[in-house]
């Protein structure tokens, strides 16, 4: 609880209807999308501007009052779980879209923007955002930033840390600090930017971001290819980028996977397939007319049994769309749902796919997997029930050995869902002990007193994976 | 209510949470949070997480397993949801969120200890009159709901004071003409169709629309016959049980449920026919409702599996041509017939085959219109907020004619059209009077001719 004296000055500074701190208030703040964690905040506060956010962090800091900054709680790492109590910040009155400018091609937004929302107030400029997580439709932009979230655009487009050009950010000292702006070119100083992208809201709050646009493509056309396994499918998407072609997505799905997709979305997959690659290519028409040909001869010599190309734009969007709810939709199958985020070089990709089998096969779980794969960017999701305790222990042994092979391959532990506590044990397996040292002196300098989402990337002992509730 | 009542009124309740919640499907919500931005009340409290599917979820989550007293914040987070069910289709991991709110409400109603009024209310409203449909006739249900004085009296018990009366009276307005008792009396058992027969079908013809919405099943019975289908009328059915199912009187629900089932099981039928978007997805969802009576569930599976909405059926069979007088229509779902039962294209596709008029889609017409059962009596603030901003959406299509395919709902647009001051340009309407009036225009043309 928090005691008198700091909730007075957060009232003080915000007003009482923004200082939450009921029972059913903290339950509703005390999760995120990350199974089997839960932690009860003190209270939950929703600053209206980049003042009260100084003001609050001043006050938070002299009193040691972790602060948990969320968005819209969808992170899969328990980056927004309050481990340590304190107060979760909430952007509700910070959502406006503040600008789009269409002569220096940028957006420039509030934190509690939707990410849909800004795609599309883009796209109605004829201007494109092309970072579209799969939780784009319910995740806030503020939340991307902070956990450089990918999409399914992303082999040919990048992640969000390629469009973040400008942040206004408050230090964990309550200082405002600005850093980029509307500019193509900037080396004034160390790259604030890119630090604070993927910090997870371990450094400070943001309250403002400049995000770079691009004219949006003419065209774009949508194909599935169907194979009898996923390694099969795997061996397409290295030889597509071997030939030197960049699709805008690149997706696959197992079998399970698309069957319970198909449940929940009914436009027709065909789910008897071992595997399915979603591949999408945009551009001037005559250039995806060429590309989409040219896939659908290297799908077929790889060994694809059918190739479909969607017929209209309509059909391609249904599509994509059913493929982000490739995660929730499998849900469906088991209690508890566990995704990973393992990522390889796209080259390695079969490799990886035969190695998860495997894994799954000795440690008698059950795995399904789906993800980016031109990005080499695997969601290896095991299905299981975390009231099985031993059970539990397999699932977590199997994750263990995705991550070494991951690394082995020369991957990472996480492509785009971050550290968060999940994946903290793990982190000096990729970046080694002095690389963790290297963060947690940056982490030391800006946050000395740990107020900022704390127990997040640092863990307390490394290796230990932690999956059963808290 | 003292104290020592009150701590034992929370025992139990958590004792009943703790042995009745279905606990896999509360652990089916993975929190992914897809089902946030199709919530009404999460978009009107401009996101309040405790206002959502899924915070409510987690909210009788954490009631189960101890973490929570059920409070009232609690009781009225619960009591603030519509029910409309429009989480349930966005939720790719197939959550039975409507299931999970019905287990609550009915723990949280068995163990509720109503002011007297209150409780006098509800015993009338839900054992005295509805169950029977003979009184509904007597006394003509809603009418006399909303013009009986002890409802103001309720108002003012429970949290209502203000504006109520106001809305009251104004939603007396909107209250369609009444038939006679005579009418009432003289309700058919069977309509032949008019030609060659293609379907038999039976009717359920409902508890509030046999009565106080006679006309549209006048309409309904009319347009079955043009359609060439045969109709039984069973007799001896009743009301649908969905207020009391929504209300947490889940015992009368189940009673009204198999005295239903009984009354269709004569009979040769392809389909059970229903106009009401609320009344159809309960009959839908009997099977659910008497799963655990074993000598019930099969025979009430297959009472389910024959019921059909009529813009199913005449979609199917097809109607003469129909015609209006140039205007602008636009069609507001039914939160269940939409979300529960699966309908929504057969209602648009009849309406754009009127010829002479123009089917225009308002925005977010899949929402709910915030009438919900009884929900515009008990949450009237909130229910306004959803119907004013519903209005804006009929505006900006410039319609003429707002359809809608459900009482509940055709009461409430009404409302939102005697809000607005609309009542010379605009009108709300049953889809199959639309419809009736439709064939009937195209007739008196042709004989014209
Ligand atoms: C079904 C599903 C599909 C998903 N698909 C993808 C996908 O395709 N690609 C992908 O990359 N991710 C995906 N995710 C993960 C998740 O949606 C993303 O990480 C998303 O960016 C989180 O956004 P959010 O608004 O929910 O942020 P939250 O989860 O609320 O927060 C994320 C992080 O940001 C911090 N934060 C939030 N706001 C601020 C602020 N103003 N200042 C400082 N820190 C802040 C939080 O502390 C936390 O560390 C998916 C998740 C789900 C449930
Ligand atoms: S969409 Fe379904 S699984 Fe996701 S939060 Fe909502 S109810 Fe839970
Ligand atoms: S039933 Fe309607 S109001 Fe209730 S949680 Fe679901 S979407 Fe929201």
């Amino acid at each position: 609880m928090l005691t008198k004296e700091v909730r007075g000055k957060l009232v003080d500074i915000v007003g009482g209807e923004n200082v939450k701190d009921s029972q059913q208030d903290l339950i509703v703040y005390s999760y995120d999308s990350t199974p089997d964690y839960q932690a009860i905040p003190d209270a939950v506060i929703k600053p209206r501007n980049k003042q009260d956010v100084s003001e609050i962090v001043k006050v938070c800091n002299s009193h040691g009052v972790p602060i948990v900054p969320r968005g819209s709680g969808t992170n899969l790492c328990a980056g927004t779980t309050p481990l340590e109590g304190g107060i979760v910040m909430i952007f509700n009155h910070m959502s406006e879209i503040l600008e789009i400018d269409d002569e220096n091609l940028t957006i420039t937004v509030q934190p509690g923007v939707i990410t849909l929302d800004l795609i599309e107030a883009a796209e109605a400029k004829g201007l494109f955002y092309p970072p579209d997580p799969g939780s784009m439709k319910i995740s806030t932009i503020a939340g991307n930033i902070l956990e450089c979230s990918g999409g399914l655009r992303g082999l040919k487009y990048g992640v969000t840390r390629d469009y973040v050009i400008g942040l206004e950010f408050v230090m964990p000292n309550g200082d405002i600090v600005k850093t980029g702006g509307k500019l193509a070119k900037d080396v004034a100083g160390y790259d604030l930017t890119r630090l604070m992208v993927g910090s997870e809201g371990t450094l400070g709050i943001i309250t403002e971001a400049t995000l770079k646009l691009i004219p949006i493509p003419e065209t774009k056309k949508t194909m599935l290819a169907l194979y009898d396994s996923l390694e099969a499918a795997g061996n397409t998407v290295s030889k597509i980028i071997a030939n030197r072609i960049i699709p805008a997505t690149l997706e696959f799905l197992d079998q399970p996977t698309i069957q319970v997709v198909e449940d929940f979305a009914k436009i027709g997959l065909p789910t008897e397939a071992g595997a399915v690659l979603l591949i999408e290519q945009d551009g001037p028409a005559e250039v995806v007319e060429r590309d989409i040909e040219k896939i659908a001869e290297i799908c077929r010599e790889t060994n694809a049994i059918s190739v479909q190309i969607a017929s209209t734009p309509e059909e391609g969007a249904a599509l994509t769309a059913a493929r982000r709810t490739a995660l929730s939709a499998l849900a469906r199958m088991k209690p508890t749902t566990i995704l990973e985020d393992a990522t390889v070089p796209r080259s390695k990709i079969a490799e990886m796919v035969r190695a998860i089998e495997k894994i799954a096969k000795e440690n008698d779980v059950q795995i399904c997997t789906f993800g980016h794969a031109g990005d080499g960017n695997l969601h290896p999701t095991c299905m299981t029930d975390a009231r099985d305790k031993e059970e539990m222990k397999r699932v977590e042994k199997s994750f263990e050995e995705i991550f070494k092979k991951a690394i082995e391959l020369g991957g990472t532990i996480t492509g785009e869902h971050g550290v968060g506590v999940m994946k903290s044990p793990y982190l000096s397996w990729k970046v080694g002990e002095t690389g963790v040292d290297a963060m947690f002196a940056i982490k030391q300098a800006f946050d000395p007193n740990n107020i900022m989402n704390p127990g997040k990337i640092f863990a307390k002992d490394t290796r230990k994976r932690v999956v059963v509730e808290k | 209510m003292s104290v020592t009542t009150d701590m034992k009124r929370n025992e139990q309740i958590k004792k009943d949470f703790k042995e009745k919640m279905d606990y896999d499907e509360l652990l089916n919500c993975m929190r992914c949070g897809f089902c946030l931005p199709s919530c009404p009340t999460y978009i009107e409290t401009k996101g309040n997480e405790a206002a959502s599917p899924r915070g409510r979820i987690a909210l009788m989550k954490a009631v189960v397993d101890g973490k929570m007293e059920p409070d009232e914040d609690f009781e009225a987070q619960l009591s603030l949801c519509l029910g409309c069910r429009a989480c349930e289709p966005a939720c790719p991991s197939g959550v039975k969120y409507g299931h999970l709110l019905e287990q609550a409400l009915d723990i949280l109603q068995t163990k509720k200890k109503y002011s007297p009024p209150v409780k006098m209310f509800r015993s009338l409203i839900f054992n005295q009159l509805f169950p029977h449909q003979s009184r509904m006739r007597g006394l003509n249900g809603l009418l006399w709901f909303y013009q009986n004085s002890g409802v103001q009296k309720v108002a003012r018990a429970t949290k209502m004071t203000g504006i109520v009366g106001k809305h009251l009276s104004t939603m007396e307005r909107v209250l369609p003409s009444i038939a006679s008792p005579k009418q009432l009396k003289n309700r058919p058992s069977h309509v032949e169709a008019e030609g060659v027969v293609k379907k038999k079908v039976a009717f359920f013809s409902g508890c509030l629309m046999d009565t106080m919405f006679m006309e549209t099943n006048d309409s309904t019975l009319y347009l079955l016959k043009k359609a060439n289908c045969d109709v039984v009328i069973p007799q001896t059915q009743n009301c649908c049980g969905a207020l009391h199912a929504h209300s947490g009187e889940m015992d009368t629900a189940k009673e009204l449920a198999k005295k239903n089932i009984v009354a269709f099981e004569e009979g040769e039928f392809d389909h059970i026919v229903s106009n009401a978007g609320g009344c159809g997805a309960v009959l839908v969802d009997y099977g659910h409702i008497l799963k655990d009576e074993p000598k019930w569930k099969q025979r009430a599976e297959a009472f389910s599996a024959k019921v059909k909405d009529i813009s199913e059926i005449l979609l199917d069979v097809g109607l003469p041509e129909m015609e209006l007088d140039p205007q602008i229509i636009t069609y507001q779902d039914s939160c269940h017939l939409r979300n529960v039962q699966g309908t929504f294209s057969a209602p648009r596709k009849l309406l754009q085959s009127i010829k002479g008029t123009q089917f225009m889609e308002m925005k977010d017409a899949d929402q709910c219109c915030g009438s919900a059962g009884t929900y515009n009596i008990i949450e009237q603030e909130m229910s306004m907020q959803i119907l004013d901003h519903k209005m804006a959406k009929v505006d900006e299509v410039k319609a003429a004619t707002i359809v809608t395919a459900n009482p509940g709902c055709l009461l409430q647009m009404k409302l939102g059209v005697e809000r607005e001051g609309k009542q010379k340009t605009m009108k709300a309407v049953h889809i199959v009077d639309l419809l009736a009036e439709a064939v009937k225009y195209k007739e008196k043309q042709l004989q014209k001719v």
